[in-house]
This record gives C-alpha cells, structure tokens and sequence, in this order.
C-alpha cells in the first residue's frame, strides 16, 4: 500500500439515475458474470451477496408530488487519498487499490474473513459468504472461467469486472498495441444497461466521454462529505435526489 | 485425595464439592464447545451476524472481556513500576483474571473469523496500515507476557516447588517480573488503544469516526482511559467473590482500597474525557459528515444507552469510588466496580453494535441484531473457563499471599 499515486488511469463509471428504470439487468448481468452465488432461499437480504444492488428511493412526499427514482450501486471504487477506508483496515492486505488502474481489488484466497472491510464501507459494497458457494445443475457448467468462485468464510464485492480489463489488456498485446481504446474495457453491468444509463471509462482522460459527463453540473456523489472521493459518479436533474444522496443536515 | 498438591497452611472445601463445582463449570463450557464447533463445522451462518453486522457478540465480548483484563497490566505497573507494596496481596489474581481474558478473548476470536485456519495470514502478510494488525501483533505478544507472569505462581505449586529447578526457575522469573510489568503495560497501552482506534479511523462510519492526534484517533485514548479505568475493577469484583464464596479474608483491606481510589480518579478522568469527546462529537465532528447527532440515537439503540453509559455506569460509580466512606463500605464498593465493568460493556456494545446498526445513507434502513445461542454459548463459556481457572488457582496455587496470615489454622 503506497497511498493515492493518481496515475493517467482512472477506471471510473458514471450512472444516470434519471435514465435507470430500476430494471435491474445490471444486477443479474452482474451475478452471471461474476459467478455470484445464491441460494435456493433468498428472502434473507442481509445475507445476499448482490455486487451491483438497487436502491429505491422516493422523496417522501404525498401525492401529486410523489418522486421516485432507482439508485444503482456497485463498488464505489473509493480514491479517497491515502486509502479508500475499506483497504487500509485490512489486517492481511487482502484488499487494495491498484494505483496504477484505481481499481479497489479484493484478494478472497487471502482473506481471512474478519470482517473488518464490510464495517468500514457505508455504502454496504462489500458482502460476506455466509455459506458455501453451490450451483445446481448444469449451472456450474455457465460458470465464467476468468472469474474464481469465492469460498465459505471470505468477503467479495465488485471489481468492476477487472477480469475483463485483463482480457482487454491480452487482446491489445496480441495486436501490439501498449493502450486501450475507449470502450475496449467496459463491465458487465455497463454492457447490459437497456436504457444506456451507465457510462464506464477514464476519468483522468478528459476527452473521455465519462470523464465529461462527471464534470456535468447534473452530477454528485453519494455522501460526498464523507470525504471517500467515489469513482462512481451519479446524474440527476432533480434536487431532491442530491440532497438526498449527501445526506444534507 | 489431592491434599498434597494444596499449599500449605491453607484450608479447601473437600475434593467431592470442588469436583462438583466443577461439574457445573464444564458443563457450560461443553454448551460453549458445542456452539464453537457447530460455528466451524457449519459457518457463521449459524450467527445473527450478517453483511450489515459484520461485528457483533464475538467482537463486543472480545474487546470488553480485554478492556476489564486491564486490570492486569496496570496492577502489575502499579506494583513493580511504581512500587505499590500493599498491591502484593492482589497481584497474582490480578495476573490470573488477564491471562483468562486475554485467552478467553483469543478463543472467542477464532470462531469470529470466517476462515479461522488463515488466522497466521495476519503475521505472515500484515497490513501495517490496520489497526487490527497492531491489536493481534500486541495481544498476542502480550499474551506470552501474560503467561511468563502466571508462569511463577503455577511453579510455586507445592509439589512442583519441591523440583529444584522449577524452584529456582520461578524464583527467578520473581526477580525480572519488574521487566515483564513494564513490557506489558507497554503491550496493553497500545493494543487497548487499537482497539479503539480500529473504530475511530473508520472514516465512512461517522458514528464511529473520531478525528484525533497524529496517526490516533481519540477512540485510541479513550479506550486505553477506559479500560484502565475499568479493568481494576473487575480484579476487585473477582476479589470480593472468591472471598464471598470461600468465607474468607484473603486479601488486606488497604489494598482493596486503594486499588479502588486508584480506580475512582481513573474512571472521573474517563468519565471527564468521554463528556468531552462525545461533546465535540456531537457538535463538530457527526455535522461536518452531514449527520445530526440526533440520528445516532434510534430505537432500540436509544438515547438510553447513552445516558446509560455516562451517567449510570460512570458518574454514579467514579462518585462512589472518589468518596472514602463509601468505598470503605462493602456493599457500595461491589455496586461501583458492577456499574463501572457495565459501562465498559456498553461502551464496546455501542461502537460495534449500534454503530453498524445505523444507516449512513440516508435511503438505507435501520438494522437489529439479535445473536443467536450459537453466539452467547462461546461467550458465557469464557466466563466459566475464568472460573474454572480461578477456581483450580485458588485450590492448587498460593494465588493470595497473605491467607495464611489473615486465616491462622488452629
């Protein structure tokens, strides 16, 4: 761990809540992708391993001027300098920000399963596996070969398909380019968006389209005044759902 | 049948009532087994823990069970540092209650974790950034210190005393037990300070965020206050009931008493802190985060646990242990030290518990944690593997040196 070294990548995702219908092909394009586990009884939420989760909010008032909105939320991928606040507790290194991507990754062979990450993250990103990962037949055979399963006992949470930068990364070597082109690494949850309400790319690319759209005057972060810096940048038109998301005293 | 292992000069309820007692003992210790191993054969499933309570029973028992094994640690400063003599009569109790908390809270600390088998991961791959790895690097170490100083008093055993060699060996270690005092006080300074510093940096947590003094938050310093303020405590609570219990003057007033003077200025001096630190942080800190002190305080993790905390189990007791006359009387004495232990309970309850239980954003909900009995089993049965250490200690080792004297067989 070396602190905050910003580099010229910044692997950042931009979500419009205006645009997002709650559909939630985010979500199950997520759990497919990324060989999430489930259990047969789900009812449970607390214990339900969801990467990419929905929230609903409304703005608490009756009708006519009833609002409501859907906020997805993956892993913030925090740039919070020096540390994101889920990393640097971390007692076995287990968890880091690669300085040279932004990316916040999670290294569940080394994780001890303390738990320490999941209360250190507000925003409830980071997920424990309560059981066994168990997939029916013949689902184990639709699992995604570049993404390990994870074990009982371990904490997961998402990595903005990193597998899939690395993926990127093979194709470009093999064609001799040293850059990725815009677009060439996208996750699974960006690719499945049916409204295009999500936006991934370098933030630190000014010319990048996600990049652009962070600088929107459209834009905030959930609860900015913590001070976790979120490489996942939201869009709203609507003042209340800004507020909302600072949590304005 | 086993007189010749107890010390001399002493008196011991028959082998048939000790063996009974025992029964007892290792029956809630098998309960605690059962609800261990079912945690590690099945998982933490079993638990009511879950991805909004990633800490709860295991951890609040952990970090209050090594808060009031403070006692220890500052006895023995208390003694061999500063030179209390009169703390002699109390010292090796003192040593016996730290090394049942240090090791009941390792137990305890191996079923929390979701994949107990890596649990060297944390020597071998440390993180020197995190709290928790200065919390297990300093509680183990001190733990060895914990056993070199329990080390002498089991050698002291009238049959093992009788082997030369344990007899000079111990002798010995009684000697340099001034070095072993010091690093352990040093120890505990910094992992009691950990442990709270594992809250305080949690910058994303403003129930728990604390700003500070250089890498510390003032979780760090408030923990230490606490458990030195609440681990003599609990050594005179253990005090009080083994004489309860055998009938039996076994440690000299003056010490009891001035254990518990020492005891009341440290609890008014955290009590003093704590007012100032939950002030600032009710004024400053939570607002700059955007939360209002209010929405800290939701039912059932009320406004209650907070007065509780303060008022009932600091300011009553620091009172009672500050005025002479009501420390010197018996029963307002143990009233103190319950109320004072209580509060330390709390304190940890509160910055594991209620702190994960709120929401941070503002859409989210409210959680409750209720453990399950797979969760109390291992904790009660700490408390019955204390008692089960005490109670071979007491029987089979010169735990108090001044019984002979205080109890004059005829």
């Amino acid at each position: 761990m070396s602190g905050n070294k910003s580099g010229k990548l910044r692997y950042g995702m931009v979500i419009d809540v205006d645009k997002c219908t709650g559909c939630m092909t985010c979500a199950v394009a997520c759990q497919q992708e990324n060989n999430i586990p489930f259990r047969e009884d789900e009812t449970k939420k607390v214990r339900s391993i969801t990467w990419m989760e929905i929230f609903y909010l409304d703005n608490g008032q009756p009708y006519p001027d009833h609002r409501k909105a859907y906020l997805p939320r993956p892993c913030l991928q925090c740039d919070a300098d020096p540390y994101p606040p889920c990393t640097f507790v971390c007692p076995v290194n287990a968890t880091q920000r690669d300085e040279e991507t932004g990316l916040v990754s999670h290294i569940p062979v080394r994780c001890i399963g303390c738990r320490y990450c999941i209360s250190a993250c507000s925003y409830h990103a980071r997920y424990f596996n309560w059981w066994d990962p168990k997939w029916p037949k013949p689902m184990e055979e639709m699992l995604t070969p570049e993404v390990s399963t994870r074990m009982r006992g371990v904490v997961e949470k998402c990595t903005f398909c990193v597998h899939r930068l690395q993926l990127a990364k093979e194709k470009a070597f093999l064609e001799g380019r040293r850059e990725l082109e815009e677009g060439e690494y996208v996750p699974a949850c960006v690719e499945a968006c049916p409204a295009k309400a999500m936006t991934f790319g370098n933030l630190a690319d000014s010319h990048s389209e996600v990049a652009k759209l962070s600088k929107s005057p459209k834009a905030f972060r959930l609860l900015e005044k913590l001070g976790t810096k979120p490489k996942v940048i939201y869009l709203s038109s609507q003042e209340w759902i800004h507020k909302l998301a600072d949590n304005v005293v | 049948m086993d007189s010749a292992l107890i010390p001399e000069g002493v008196k011991r309820c028959s082998f048939k009532a000790f063996c009974l007692w025992l029964l007892v003992i290792f029956g809630v210790i098998g309960w605690g087994l059962l609800g261990g191993f079912l945690v590690l054969w099945k998982g933490l499933n079993v638990t009511g823990l879950n991805d909004y309570f990633g800490f709860g029973l295991y951890i609040t028992a952990d970090l209050a069970i090594i808060a009031l094994g403070a006692g220890a640690f500052f006895t023995g400063f208390l003694t061999y540092v500063i030179g209390k003599k009169e703390l002699k009569d109390i010292i090796n109790l003192a040593v016996v209650v730290g090394f049942i908390c240090y090791t009941g809270a390792q137990l305890v600390l191996l079923l929390e974790i979701g994949q107990p088998i890596r649990g060297w991961f944390s020597f071998w791959h440390p993180n020197v950034h995190s709290m928790l790895t200065e919390v297990i690097f300093c509680i183990t170490c001190y733990t060895i210190v914990l056993t070199i100083e329990f080390l002498p008093l089991i050698l002291e055993n009238r049959q093992l005393d009788k082997v030369p060699e344990f007899h000079f060996f111990s002798h010995n270690l009684h000697e340099i037990m001034v070095v072993f005092a010091a690093t352990g006080t040093f120890l505990s300074f910094f992992h009691q300070g950990s442990l709270g510093g594992l809250y305080g940096v949690m910058f994303a947590r403003p129930f728990a965020f604390r700003e500070g003094f250089f890498i510390w938050p003032w979780t760090f310093f408030l923990f230490v206050a606490s458990a030195i303020a609440s681990g003599p405590a609990l050594t005179i609570l253990v005090t009080m009931m083994v004489q309860g219990i055998t009938r039996k003057k076994l440690v000299r007033r003056e010490a009891i008493s001035l254990l518990a003077k020492v005891t009341g200025y440290l609890l008014a001096f955290y009590m003093l802190v704590k007012i100032l630190d939950t002030w600032w942080w009710a004024t400053h800190t939570a607002p700059n985060m955007g939360v209002s002190f209010s929405e800290f305080f939701q039912a059932p993790y009320g406004l209650w646990l907070l007065f509780a905390e303060i008022v009932v189990c600091g300011i009553i007791p620091a009172i009672i242990l500050l005025t002479p006359k009501a420390r010197e009387d018996e029963v307002l004495l143990i009233v103190a030290c319950v109320l004072d232990c209580a509060g330390i309970v709390i304190n940890r309850f509160v910055f594991t518990v209620q702190n994960l239980a709120l929401p941070v954003m503002p859409f989210d909900r409210l959680e409750i944690y209720v453990p399950t009995w797979q969760e109390w089993a291992p904790t009660v049965a700490v408390i019955a593997y204390g008692a089960l250490l005490i109670s071979l200690s007491y029987r089979y080792l010169p735990v108090f040196p001044r019984e002979r004297e205080l109890n004059p067989i005829d």
